[in-house]
């Protein structure tokens, strides 16, 4: 049985980005239903012009890109095409930022509310980032 | 015995050995054997993790000069 698993992005800081994206790829990749809800600071990176270089919170921050770990970008994507999660813009943060559909990568699914977010994330595991 | 499959993922971090590892095991058969070289210790501990998980095999696992090998099975 699948375990259903929720996650709200919500920070621009790449150590936050990066936790985010592994925990939405392994645990795509390990069988369990997962959505992706993006807000705030974290959904610039999700434009298709973006550069995937957020800036570091702290001295790991630094370490990921030196020593090479897995672009979060790229887990992000693995979680979608592996594991079929769900990643969703915030409509709302879609608006303040005067975004369309085709400004975003593609593998993203449709804009989503706050109220349905809630509504699946109200069984299962819940993270926040 | 199939040919075994290399998935070089050494000099990466968890979890991209084991992203490495499925992205090959949906392209392999049922019945192959993957073998995964990572220098990340972690992920060397995950991969079986996640095999026994999922229902697949580990067929060994073993480390010389800070390489791990992996070798598993596609079952299902």
């Amino acid at each position: 049985m699948s375990n259903k698993i929720s996650i709200m992005l919500i920070s621009g800081k790449r150590e936050q980005l990066q936790m985010a994206s592994m925990v939405a790829s392994v645990g795509a990749v390990s069988g369990n239903d997962v959505t992706v809800f993006l807000s705030m600071n974290a959904l610039e990176y999700f434009k298709k012009d973006s550069d995937g270089k957020a800036p570091s919170d702290g001295p790991m921050g630094d370490l990921l890109v030196e020593k090479n770990a897995p672009e979060f970008m790229e887990l992000f994507e693995s979680a979608v095409e592996l594991g079929d999660a769900k990643i969703h813009p915030c409509s709302m943060a879609v608006d303040i930022m005067g975004l369309k559909n085709d400004d975003l990568v593609d593998y993203l699914s449709e804009s989503l509310g706050l109220t349905k977010f809630l509504g699946a994330a109200s069984e299962g595991q819940v993270w926040t980032f | 015995m199939a040919d075994r499959k290399i998935v070089d993922a050494k000099n990466t971090f968890c979890p991209g050995p084991l992203m490495e590892l499925i992205a090959n095991m949906k392209q392999a058969e049922v019945g192959d054997e993957l073998l995964v070289l990572s220098t990340d210790e972690g992920s060397a501990n995950d991969i079986p993790e996640w095999i026994n998980k999922v229902g697949h095999e580990v067929i060994e696992s073993s480390e010389d000069a800070g390489v791990w090998s992996v070798v598993v099975k596609k079952i299902k």
